[in-house]
C-alpha cells in the first residue's frame, strides 16, 4: 500500500528531483521507482525499518552508487556551489590530520574557490575553531560527527544527504547538531540556504526538526508527507509518531 | 593529485613508528640476507681423536707416507679442537661444543699398507635431523678432500717407486743392495750377452727373459699414467654460458637492495589504499573528487619514489665498502625506477583487494617474503617439477625480474637489463589492473 501524500506547496522549483530510481544488488532489489522532490530551505527525513533502503537512496543523490534504473536531477550549480553535499554515517576523515586540515583538504579536493576562507566558515559554522588544529584521532565521537558533516557542507551545497548523522550522539550532542542545521536550512535562499535530506531511526527527531517525511520499505516508497500527516496516517488518534509510524507499516504490510 | 600526495606526506611523517619500522625493518632484514649470501659457509669445529701414534708411516714400494699427513689434510677442512681421547671427545659432541668427533683409530696405517682391510674412521655426532645432515654432509666433504689429498700422496710415492724399477739406482730400504739394475735397462744389457751366446737353450733361455724384462718395463711406465688417472679420475672444467661472472658480494648487494626495494614498495603502497577504505574516506573521495585510477596512481607513484630513493641510498652507501661502478649508474636508476613502480603496483593491487590496513599489511609481508627467497632458489636445488611451479610464481610477481633488472645494471649480468624491464612494466599493468578490480566496490 502507497500513501499518496501530499507534496508539500512550495513557491519555490525543486532543487532535487529524483525520478523513478531504481538499485538491484544481484537478484534483491534494494529501490523500486523512488521518486520525490526537494525543494529550497527543507529539512526532509528518510525513515524506514532496517534494509528499506535508506542508505543506498542516500548514495545514489551523492553520487557514490549509480542508480540501477531512473535519474536524479539537479539544476546546474549556482554562484559556484556544490549541488549535494554528503555525510556517511560512520565519519569519514583522516585521523592522523587535524581538523583544519581535512577540511583545507576537501576543500581543494571539491575546488572550492576560496579554500581558507571556507575552513574558516565551516569551522565557524559548527563551533570547531578552537579544535581546528587537534588531530581528528583525539576528537570526541560527537566532536567527529561534527566534522563529517562539516565536510559535507565544505563546498556550500545546495542540498546535503546526511546518512544517520545523529546515530552515534549523546542527546545534548544531537540537539547541537539538530540546531545547526536547522539554522543552515532556515537560511533565506537569498543567504544561501541548504536543504538537508537525512536518514535517522529516532522519530522524535523527525517529529521537532524535519518538514517533510518520506517512508521507505524494502525499497519501496510508502509515504512522503509531512510528519503530522504521518501521524494522521497511522490512525492512532494521538501525537505519537513512532506508534503511527509502526502502526503505518503494519497497515502497509511491513 | 597534487593534494593527495601531500596529505599522503603529511600522514607519513606523523606515522613516525611505522616510518621507521618501514626503513629500518627492510635494510635490517637486507643486510642479513646479504651478510648471508655474501659470507662463504664457515668451517664446522670438529673434535679429532688421533690414535694413531706418532710418526707412523704407510710403506709403497721404497717410499713411506707420513700419516700425521692424513690427518692434516683432514683439519684443513674443518676448525680441529683436539681432544685426547674418544671418551672426552664424545662428551664435547654431546655438550654441543663441537659438531661432530672424528676418531683416527691406531691402526689406520697397517690397515692402509694391508690390501686386505680398508682403513676405516669413526665419526660421531649428535643433534636433530637438521643439524645431522649438516654435519654428515660437511664431513663427508672434509674426508673426500682429505681421502683426494692423502692419496694423491701414496700416488706420488707409487710413482717414485715404478721410476725406480725402471730406471734403477739406489733402494732407500735397509739391507736394499746398492745401485740396482732397472727394468728397462735389462734388454739391452742381455742382448749385449746374447750377441755373444751360441745357439742353443741357453740362449732361448735368456731371449725369452729379455723380451719379458722389455714387455713388464712397457706396461710398468704405463701404470704412471693408469695411477693418476685412478687417483682423480674425473676433473672439472667450468664454463660459464653466457654473461660475466657476477662476484658474490655484489650480487648479495643487488638482493639485499631488491629485498628493500620490494618492502617499502609493496607496503607503503598496500597500506596507503587500504588506509583510505579502513578510514571511510574512499568513499568520499570517489564520489566526483578523485578518479579511482588517479587515486591508485599516486599511492603506487609515492610508495615507488620513497622505495627508490631508500634503494637507491643503500648502493650509494655500499658502494664505500663494495666496489660498483658508477659509470652504470644511469642503468641503475631505470632498474630502480622500473622495479619501484612495478612493486608499488602489486602494492596497490594488495591494499584494494585487502580493504584494511592490517590485513593489507600482514598480506603484503606473507607474499613478499616467500617471493625474495623462490627467486633465489638455484636450479637442480630442487627438483624439476618443483623448479618449473617456482619459476611459475617467480614470472607471475616482480621481485625476480627486478633482481635480474638490477644485476644487469649493477654488474652486468646476464640476461640483458631491456628484458627485465620489460617484464616489470607488463607486471606493472597486470597489478595496476587488478587494484582497479579491486577498486571497483568502494564501501
Amino acid at each position: 500500500m502507497k500513501v499518496d501524500a501530499e507534496p508539500p506547496a512550495s513557491a519555490e522549483p525543486p532543487i532535487l528531483s529524483v525520478q523513478g530510481i531504481g538499485k538491484r544488488f544481484g537478484a534483491r532489489q534494494a529501490l523500486r521507482a523512488v521518486s520525490f522532490d526537494v525543494t529550497p530551505g527543507e529539512l526532509v527525513a528518510v525513515v524506514g525499518p532496517n534494509g528499506a533502503g535508506k542508505t543506498t537512496l542516500l548514495s545514489i543523490l551523492a553520487g557514490v552508487q549509480r542508480p540501477s534504473a531512473g535519474t536524479v536531477l539537479s539544476p546546474a550549480s549556482a554562484e559556484g556551489r556544490g549541488v549535494i553535499g554528503w555525510a556517511p554515517q560512520a565519519p569519514a576523515l583522516y585521523s592522523k590530520l587535524s581538523v583544519e586540515e581535512n577540511l583545507l583538504l576537501f576543500a581543494r579536493l571539491e575546488k572550492v574557490a576560496d579554500p581558507e576562507g571556507a575552513v574558516a566558515r565551516m569551522l565557524e559554522h559548527t563551533g570547531l575553531r578552537e579544535r581546528a588544529r587537534d588531530r581528528v584521532e583525539l576528537l570526541s565521537g560527537g566532536n567527529r560527527q561534527r566534522v563529517n558533516v562539516a565536510l559535507g557542507l565544505i563546498a556550500d551545497p545546495q542540498v546535503l544527504a546526511l546518512d544517520e548523522p545523529s546515530s552515534a550522539l549523546d542527546p545534548r550532542q544531537r540537539a547541537r547538531l539538530w540546531e545547526f542545521l536547522g539554522a543552515l536550512a532556515r537560511r533565506s535562499a537569498a543567504a544561501r540556504s541548504t536543504s538537508v535530506l537525512f536518514s535517522t531511526h529516532h522519530l522524535g527527531e523527525v517529529r521537532r526538526y524535519a518538514t517533510r517525511a518520506i517512508v521507505l520499505a524494502d525499497g519501496e516508497l510508502l509515504f512522503d508527507g509531512t510528519p503530522a500527516e504521518l501521524i494522521a496516517a497511522g490512525d492512532r488518534g494521538e501525537d505519537d509518531l513512532e506508534g503511527a509510524f509502526v502502526a503505518f507499516l503494519a497497515e502497509c504490510g511491513h | 593529485m597534487r593534494w593527495l600526495l601531500l596529505k599522503d606526506l603529511l600522514i607519513l611523517r606523523r606515522s613516525r613508528l611505522l616510518l621507521a619500522m618501514l626503513i629500518v625493518y627492510p635494510v635490517a632484514l637486507a643486510l642479513l640476507i646479504g651478510l648471508a649470501i655474501s659470507r662463504s659457509p664457515s668451517r664446522p669445529r670438529v673434535a679429532v681423536v688421533d690414535e694413531t701414534p706418532p710418526g707412523q708411516t704407510v710403506q709403497v714400494g721404497s717410499e713411506r707416507v707420513q700419516v700425521s699427513q692424513y690427518a692434516q689434510q683432514l683439519f684443513s677442512q674443518v676448525v680441529t679442537v683436539r681432544e685426547p681421547s674418544r671418551a672426552r671427545a664424545v662428551q664435547q659432541v654431546q655438550q654441543g661444543r663441537v659438531l661432530a668427533a672424528v676418531v683416527i683409530p691406531r691402526d689406520l696405517a697397517a690397515r692402509l699398507s694391508s690390501s686386505i682391510a680398508p682403513a676405516r674412521l669413526e665419526v660421531i655426532y649428535n643433534g636433530d635431523a637438521l643439524e645431522q645432515s649438516l654435519v654428515r654432509s660437511t664431513l663427508n666433504s672434509a674426508l673426500a678432500q682429505a681421502n683426494l689429498g692423502f692419496s694423491e700422496q701414496i700416488q706420488q710415492a707409487a710413482a717414485k717407486a715404478i721410476d725406480l724399477l725402471l730406471a734403477g739406482g739406489n733402494v732407500e730400504i735397509l739391507g736394499a743392495p746398492p745401485n740396482l739394475i732397472g727394468l728397462s735397462q735389462i734388454p739391452p744389457a742381455l742382448h749385449e750377452i746374447l750377441a755373444r751366446q751360441p745357439p742353443g737353450p741357453e740362449r732361448r733361455q735368456l731371449e725369452r727373459i729379455s723380451s719379458f724384462a722389455g714387455f713388464a718395463a712397457q706396461n710398468l711406465s704405463l701404470s704412471k699414467t693408469v695411477l693418476q688417472t685412478v687417483s682423480q679420475p674425473i676433473q672439472v672444467k667450468s664454463t660459464l654460458l653466457h654473461g660475466r661472472r657476477t662476484p658474490l658480494n655484489t650480487f648479495a648487494v643487488v638482493v639485499a637492495v631488491s629485498v628493500s626495494l620490494m618492502f617499502i614498495g609493496v607496503l607503503l603502497a598496500a597500506g596507503g589504499v587500504a588506509l583510505e577504505r579502513e578510514e571511510r574516506v574512499l568513499v568520499r573521495l570517489v564520489r566526483g573528487l578523485v578518479t579511482r585510477e588517479r587515486l591508485l596512481v599516486e599511492k603506487a607513484l609515492l610508495s615507488a619514489a620513497c622505495s627508490f630513493v631508500v634503494a637507491f641510498a643503500m648502493l650509494a652507501g655500499v658502494s664505500a665498502f663494495v666496489a660498483l661502478d658508477w659509470s652504470r649508474v644511469g642503468l641503475w636508476l631505470a632498474a630502480l625506477a622500473f622495479g619501484a613502480v612495478a612493486f608499488g603496483a602489486l602494492g596497490v593491487a594488495i591494499g584494494a583487494l585487502a580493504r584494511e590496513v592490517r590485513a593489507a599489511s600482514l598480506l603484503a609481508f606473507l607474499l613478499s617474503l616467500p617471493l625474495a627467497f623462490l627467486a633465489l632458489v638455484p636450479a637442480g636445488s630442487v627438483a624439476v617439477g618443483i623448479y618449473d611451479a617456482i619459476g611459475v610464481v617467480s614470472f607471475a610477481f616482480p621481485f625476480k625480474a627486478s633482481l635480474e633488472a638490477l644485476d644487469a645494471a649493477v654488474n652486468g649480468a646476464s640476461p640483458s637489463i631491456g628484458s627485465p624491464l620489460v617484464h616489470l612494466a607488463g607486471l606493472m599493468v597486470l597489478f595496476a589492473a587488478l587494484a582497479r578490480v579491486g577498486l571497483r566496490r568502494v564501501d
